[in-house]
């Protein structure tokens, strides 16, 4: 909390301190923001909730135009950004733990996270262990303890494929618990968290794996039993009552953050100006209603603290993915 | 009777004016895609799906458009049959029988109005039916684990050719395409590409609905400049209708028996419409025998298997609904459509996406009543804009089509795949080789192959684990019944049908 309360001090203190001087660089015009997916997923929202803001708020001049850009998870539009859109100063990008994840194991042949500036995120959805109502364990321990007597004892369901981010959360937990063997423990890939979640409900599958938001409505349900969220701490509002795995004694922590990144070979002016951009936003009123309303939790970092955070997240995942033998 | 309670909510959500507009807008759009010979229901939903994605619109008002388009396309059948002797998609096939010699004997309009009626009847038993049927197959549907999947799969691909399928063999081949397009992209269980030769755009696979747009819409653009077919066929004028309740009346036990044959043959995984016409028709001249003069333009003719794809139709809709199996070609297309969605059918939906699907249900009674209101005092219209000549009709369907896809992904790799597919479809069709099991492999091929996988993780690769419960044994049963049927009584069927068929050309 303490750490948070800092953090929020300074922005805020440096938001007011920018605020007063003029900038160097201002957004003439359109300003684009391309999401990676089709309309209706979560970059699409990233794009379209932040542009409606950033146009209200008079930090661009006109609107901001959502461009849905798909193609192999993101792969597309980083290509693009990286090919097409470098130095273009009106540019932002919809990025996640999920394009962080494809960066770190490779999946966008020839390019690196080097080649963006990432920016800033506002926001982030945590990783969450659930069971079904009737299972029989009632903490992540119990099912932590399971796995270390045997891997495959506990198999886990989740909506990204195999070596997705629903698949680390799991192994990320199984790490800082010290369970020994981690290829060995079971995970289903299904096409998205619904489906898995209905074959963990149905008693098929022991445990679901995935984000907190969308297990809210199954827990509200009673049909899912939540067993430990991957957050710092407690989240807030009906969420309090789940516990976090550091709770547990597991140091887990996996959020998937949602942010931006823009196109490499931009003025240190205009990279200042979306950080600092970013940053209001984050203060503002009007993004805390969104945050209420989309269920998205409280997780902020902007400028190098980003940059440095996004890259440690990259490294780890490197590291994790090679030793189950994900990649070489 | 909770069912009530959530159908009346339904009704909230489809008597919204925007949503009543497009559930009108639909049912018109369907009736005439019905109508005109070659774009069935596969087609008609298939070209409409980029309509929805330009226009953003809201899943259930999406849904709604669709479904009304698909009912639509189930009445426009067969205005065409019974106009022009050529049936406007395959399910109306039997409606020529009677229904042309109908019209050759003066009587279109009557026709036109028996067959409405017909299909109302057999539409309106089918809904009920599934408002019936459908929550307590999702309850039932908690119990399908990976190893019951996996056998429903492959019973919805013995199935697939159904009774009347002309060539089993080109029906496997086809589906095999299907099942090859599919393996293009990531494998969820392991993490790997697969087919994707470094080309970003294929890391998430091949669009089921750029495949649909091109093997459908793109492939009948081709057809129509290979025939130069620019200006429409010559067809029996219509007469002023003279119908009598009794005329009505007398219909009325052939309807509900047609309503629900149908109905069990939809709700059957991959038997569909065309089948549920057929048996419809052929039980109503068992029954009646010498007492009808079928053939040569019996009113009960043109009512039965208008009444059998009707309910057919709407008997699809269990399968997709609540297990997420497509029970037809057209059911297909509308499950690919719920997934661009991000809706994922099957016995959740029914709790977490309620409004959609009673809103859908319900849509589809209003669009019931709407599609009868229409397809009798308005039948005229349709007729007209059947003689519209196909110049004018296929650069529309074009634009649409393209515009559609563009609109999606914004990518012009999309484009070039869509004609690549549509080229691809021209060739298929050349060939005889029919597109809906294309489709079916693309969009069943990757849920089989993962629940195979599924099973075997969760079983610690025991093979038994797909013959452990009662369930699955059953549907293994099912689906070498389905496979070995056709084999025994699909000639003896095919033949029948044939000679019916030359009987009424004679």
């Amino acid at each position: 909390m303490t750490r948070h309360m800092t953090l929020k001090l300074l922005t805020a203190a440096v938001v007011t301190a920018m605020s007063a001087q003029a900038f160097a660089f201002e957004p003439k015009g359109k300003v684009d923001c391309i999401a990676p997916a089709d309309p209706g997923g979560g970059w699409d929202f990233t794009c379209r909730s932040v542009g409606k803001i950033l146009s209200e708020l008079d930090f661009v001049p006109g609107n901001v135009q959502t461009i849905n850009m798909a193609g192999a998870g993101g792969g597309v539009a980083f290509a693009h950004t990286v090919s097409k859109r470098a130095g273009d100063e009106q540019l932002l990008v919809a990025a996640s733990t999920a394009t962080t994840t494809r960066l770190a194991q490779g999946q966008f042949p020839g390019m690196n996270q080097d080649q963006v500036e990432w920016i800033g995120a506002l926001g982030a959805d945590y990783g969450a262990i659930a069971v079904s109502k009737d299972s029989p364990y009632n903490t992540l321990s119990e099912v932590m303890d399971a796995l270390k007597k045997d891997p495959k004892s506990v198999k886990f369901a989740g909506g990204s494929a195999a070596g997705g981010w629903d698949h680390l959360k799991v192994l990320i937990a199984a790490q800082a618990a010290d369970v020994e063997n981690l290829p060995k423990v079971s995970y289903l890939s299904y096409n998205n968290g619904g489906e898995a979640i209905t074959q963990v409900v149905g008693g098929h599958v022991q445990a679901f794996t995935g984000d907190i938001s969308e297990i809210q409505g199954f827990m509200e349900s009673g049909d899912l039993k939540v067993l430990a969220v991957l957050s710092e701490e407690r989240l807030p509002g009906k969420l309090a009552e789940v516990p976090t795995a550091r709770e547990q004694g597991i140091d887990a922590v996996a959020p998937n953050w949602r942010g931006f990144y823009i196109p490499a070979g931009v003025s240190d002016d205009a990279e200042q100006y979306w950080t600092t951009t970013l940053d209001s936003v984050y203060e503002s009123e009007e993004w805390k209603d969104v945050m209420t309303k989309s269920g998205l939790m409280p997780f902020h970092k902007s400028g190098a603290d980003f940059d440095a955070f996004v890259k440690a997240q990259i490294q780890d995942i490197q590291t994790l993915s090679k030793d189950i033998g994900l990649i070489r | 009777m909770e069912s009530l309670g959530f159908l009346m909510q339904g009704f909230g959500i489809a008597l919204q004016p925007e949503n009543l507009m497009f559930a009108v807008l639909g049912a018109f759009l369907g009736t005439l895609i019905g109508a005109l010979p070659g774009l069935g229901p596969a087609n008609g939903v298939a070209i409409l799906i980029p309509l929805a994605f330009t226009l953003g619109l809201s899943p259930e008002t999406s849904l709604i458009l669709l479904t009304s388009v698909y009912a639509g396309a189930m009445y426009g059948g067969r205005i065409s049959s019974i106009l022009l002797n050529i049936p406007g998609d395959e399910p109306a096939m039997m409606t020529c029988l009677d229904g042309y010699p109908m019209a050759q004997k003066g009587k279109a309009a009557e026709a036109m109005a028996i067959s409405a009626i017909a299909s109302f009847i057999g539409s309106l038993i089918a809904t009920i039916g599934l408002i019936v049927m459908a929550p307590w197959l999702a309850s039932f549907a908690l119990t399908f684990g990976p190893a019951e999947y996996f056998a429903l799969f492959v019973l919805a691909f013995a199935t697939l050719g159904g009774i009347t399928g002309k060539n089993p063999v080109k029906t496997l081949m086809a589906a095999a395409i299907g099942l090859m397009i599919a393996t293009v992209g990531i494998d969820g269980s392991t993490g790997t590409q697969r087919y994707t030769f470094d080309v970003l755009e294929l890391f998430e696979g091949i669009d089921f609905i750029i495949a649909i747009v091109g093997l459908f819409a793109i492939s009948e653009l081709l057809f129509f400049i290979e025939q130069h077919a620019g200006e429409g066929k010559p067809m029996i004028a219509m007469n002023k209708m003279t119908l009598k309740l009794k005329d009505i009346v007398a219909i009325l036990p052939t309807s509900f028996r047609g309503g629900v044959l149908g109905f069990i043959s939809g709700v059957l995984p991959g038997a569909g419409a065309s089948l549920g016409s057929f048996i419809s028709y052929t039980l109503e001249k068992k029954i009646l025998g010498k007492k009808g003069n079928f053939g040569e333009g019996d009113p009960r003719g043109v009512a039965a298997p208008e009444a059998g794809n009707n309910g057919a139709a709407s008997g699809a809709l269990v399968p997709m609904l609540t297990l997420g199996v497509p029970g037809s070609g057209t059911t297909a297309v509308l499950l690919a459509m719920l997934i661009s969605l991000n809706i994922t059918p099957g016995p959740l939906m029914f709790t977490q996406h309620g409004d959609i699907v009673w809103g859908v249900i319900a849509a589809l009674l209003i669009g019931n009543v709407i599609l009868l209101l229409m397809n009798i005092p308005m039948v005229g219209i349709f007729v007209k804009l059947l003689s519209v000549p196909p110049k004018y009709l296929l650069p529309v369907v074009t634009m649409v089509a393209f515009v559609g896809i563009y609109s999606i992904s914004h990518s012009t790799f999309d484009l070039y795949f869509m004609v690549a597919f549509g080229v691809a479809g021209y060739f298929l069709r050349k060939l005889d080789i029919p597109l809906v099991p294309v489709i079916l492999g693309m969009l069943l091929g990757p849920e089989m192959e993962k629940n195979l996988r599924h099973a075997m993780q969760l079983s610690d690769g025991d093979w038994t684990i797909l013959i452990g419960s009662p369930l699955a044994v059953t549907l293994w049963c099912i689906a070498i019944a389905g496979l070995l049927l056709p084999v025994i009584v699909g000639p003896i069927l095919r033949r029948r049908m044939s000679a019916a068929k030359a009987a009424t050309d004679a």
